[in-house]
């Protein structure tokens, strides 16, 4: 499997180019999302990776065109089928939101409403978009209800949102976001409230659905573990930019950017030995107001030189490797060295000392 | 020497009523039914189970902070089940909490000086305030942060900033038990790592004895020497960390064990067996073994006899099942530890 994100052969079904959104708030500018590219070739899964404030959710609500109503400062292309979506009315842009492109929320109890039956609410999400009666309308409900996994349909359906469980309300918004058969499907942290087996079946129901009904899906998650299973490339984004991506394949066997190092070693193994100390990265991410001079990720870098405080990376291409590219101002051979030591077990110290660069770029 | 606490027969019964004046009982939530486990000076027990398990519970039941419905707890040897006053203050003394969510348990309007300094004051040491100044950024220190960052409030710090602030107030009064409610999982990834590190360099440290409760299994065999899985308000499987994860014999932690996602792109496997069905209400538990309903190997047995927590035969772990897994099942359901 090959890395299609950036730029493939094969016509995208969704194409971000140099994305950017800015919201102007009363402390300033908040640069959410600060030029990211990116594609998602019909049928394929794309992962985004980042921590809370990396601009993960913000790129993904604007290609549905919900940060609109925030007063927000779009600018870039978002081209779904070749329709540039950031030009398009707010009522063209409903046509397509739900239809072709259909989202799923972190949160299933909040995004049900409380006073209505689950089934009502899916009977509203098919009849928004096709012109069918009520009867019949019920009726794919309750077929979506059953493709998602939910025992006996047609009696659920007419159940409240406080009567399903949470891996049950998870499968309803699902269902819901599967009522037109989207083309795209983008799922927004769709496991983190849930349970290790909830979460388990959830993801297995994605890829099967995704096998059965050949749908993009963009994944958006903080955990590596969900996006190694489910997505064939995977874009790391940190303080509003991608500043790795590649297949899913690569990004876990030769990382490349330090951020994403920090990520893989923060976070402990089910197997292996115990005594294998965390690698936590120091500091807390930065403020999409004030961002840091040079590369926003140096502050917290441990491999970071003097130039690095002041240049300012851009996504280059990894050399050897057509599909992977890495924001980053260390040279290839430091990046293969520093992570051949990490593999090894080494600190960020020692690994400084095996490839020769001076420490904190004194 | 004898076990730091000794939990025996644990129960909490939660009322289910109805009606707001005159209000009738109508059943009952069984969070937690019946749960026996020790906990040995200066080890680290973790307690891994999902949403509803009992397991958050079980600890509020051992700090005293809810009243049990029936069973006993000892510490050091003297049974604190019913204690009161100036006895339970005394024991609260050696017990502390660290909560799940940094945002909720810091009081916003006070510095975060006062909200260290809150232990002293209420157990009455260090009563001279310089003196205790001087503590508390001490404290501070310990856990890494700015002790100039005194006077400041908790909004003025990040999540895991935050959760420091709680580490700290947990340790001023030198605490033998801290108990640890899903310390981390409100935090990013990175900042995960950072509060876990400085909670197994305090535990060294200061030779504390650790109770770590958190859903994620990774995180949980990181940081413990031995785990008790929870299920609908019992302990399924209790024993080392690298007996449980290398070779759980409960169907239930295999489940669980599987179900982790790993990140390793290798070894995705779409096959491996999964659990259908949610948990079942704790208001309604199933009879005998409660995960029958969901169980793979469930026979006609579990659900008419109660499997008890014993070592059986060969076993590494005391294990509440009448059909443990055997190796090769374990190699079917994908636990990658196994063998």
């Amino acid at each position: 499997m090959s890395s299609r994100t950036l730029a493939g052969t094969s016509e995208p079904l969704l194409r971000v180019e140099d994305l950017h959104v800015e919201f102007h708030t009363e402390d300033g500018v908040v640069h959410a999302v600060d030029g990211i590219t990116y594609q998602v070739l019909p049928g394929g899964t794309l992962g985004i990776v980042g921590e809370s404030g990396s601009g993960k959710t913000v790129s993904s609500l604007t290609t549905m065109g919900l940060t609109r109503p925030q007063g927000a400062h779009i600018s870039g292309r978002i081209l779904f089928e070749g329709r540039d979506l950031v030009t398009l009315s707010d009522a063209e842009m409903r046509k397509i939101r739900g239809n072709d492109i259909a989202m799923v929320f972190q949160d299933p109890l909040s995004s049900l409403h409380p006073f209505y039956k689950v089934g009502a609410q899916l009977i509203e999400a098919v009849r928004a978009h096709n012109d069918v009666s009520k009867s019949t309308a019920r009726e794919r409900a309750v077929d979506l209800l059953g493709l998602v996994g939910i025992p006996d349909p047609a009696r659920r359906i007419d159940d409240y949102p406080h009567e399903f469980s949470g891996g049950m309300r998870q499968r309803a918004m699902i269902a819901m976001a599967l009522a037109n058969e989207p083309k795209l499907l983008i799922a927004d942290e769709p496991t983190t409230a849930l349970d290790v087996t909830v979460q388990a079946q959830i993801l297995a129901l994605m890829e099967r659905l995704q096998r059965e009904l050949g749908m993009a899906i963009v994944i958006i998650t903080h955990d590596l573990g969900v996006v190694a299973e489910l997505a064939d490339d995977i874009a790391v984004m940190y303080a509003g930019r991608i500043v790795e991506t590649t297949s899913a394949e690569r990004l876990f066997e030769s990382p490349q950017h330090p951020y994403t190092w920090g990520l893989l070693k923060s976070i402990p193994s089910l197997e292996g030995s115990r005594e294998r100390e965390l690698v936590p990265i120091p500091g807390s991410p930065p403020s999409l107001i004030s961002r840091p001079r040079g590369c926003h990720f140096h502050p917290r870098c441990a491999y970071v030189q003097p130039e690095h405080k002041v240049v300012d990376p851009h996504l280059e291409q990894v050399p050897g490797e057509p599909d992977h590219h890495v924001a980053c101002l260390l040279s290839p051979e430091e990046r293969r060295g520093l992570w051949h030591a990490l593999q090894e077990g080494r600190t960020p110290h020692e690994a400084i000392e095996t490839v020769g660069l001076q420490e904190g770029g004194a | 020497m004898s076990a730091l606490v000794e939990v025996r027969d644990l129960v909490k019964h939660f009322p289910l009523t109805r009606g707001i004046v005159l209000q009738r009982r109508f059943g009952e939530v069984k969070a937690v039914d019946g749960v026996s486990f020790d906990i040995e000076r200066g080890e680290t027990l973790g307690i891994v189970g999902e949403t509803g398990c009992g397991k958050s519970t079980t600890a509020r039941l051992i700090m005293r902070l809810l009243e049990s419905t029936s069973g006993s707890i000892k510490y050091e040897g003297r049974d604190i089940t019913r204690v009161k006053g100036a006895e339970l203050k005394a024991i609260r003394r050696d017990m502390q909490m660290i909560f799940q969510d940094p945002y909720s348990s810091l009081n916003p309007r006070k510095t975060v000086g006062s909200i260290i300094s809150e232990p002293f004051i209420i157990h009455r040491v260090e009563s001279d305030k310089a003196a205790r100044k001087l503590a508390v950024q001490e404290l501070m220190e310990t856990v890494g942060l700015n002790p100039e960052h005194y006077n400041r409030f908790p909004h003025e710090f990040s999540g895991g900033q935050r959760q420091r602030i709680g580490v700290a107030r947990a340790l001023a009064l030198k605490p033998k038990l801290l108990i640890a409610d899903e310390p981390v999982s409100a935090l990013d990834v990175s900042i995960q790592a950072q509060v876990l590190n400085l909670l197994r360099d305090l535990q060294r440290r200061f030779g504390l004895t650790v109770v770590f409760i958190a859903h994620d299994l990774s995180v949980v065999r990181h940081m413990c020497d031995r785990v008790a899985v929870m299920y609908l308000g019992k302990v399924v499987e209790l024993g080392g960390g690298d007996a449980l994860y290398g070779a759980p014999q409960h169907p239930y932690t295999g489940a669980l064990l599987a179900a982790v996602p790993v990140p390793d792109p290798a070894r995705h496997h779409t096959e491996r067996r999964l659990l259908t069905g949610d948990v079942p209400s704790p208001a309604n538990p199933p009879k005998a073994c409660r995960f029958h309903t969901r169980c793979p190997k469930a026979q006609e047995r579990c659900s008419v006899e109660e499997p008890l927590l014993r070592v059986p035969e060969g076993g590494r772990t005391e294990v509440a099942c009448h059909f443990p897994l055997t190796e090769g099942e374990l190699a079917q359901m994908g636990v990658r530890s196994a063998g």
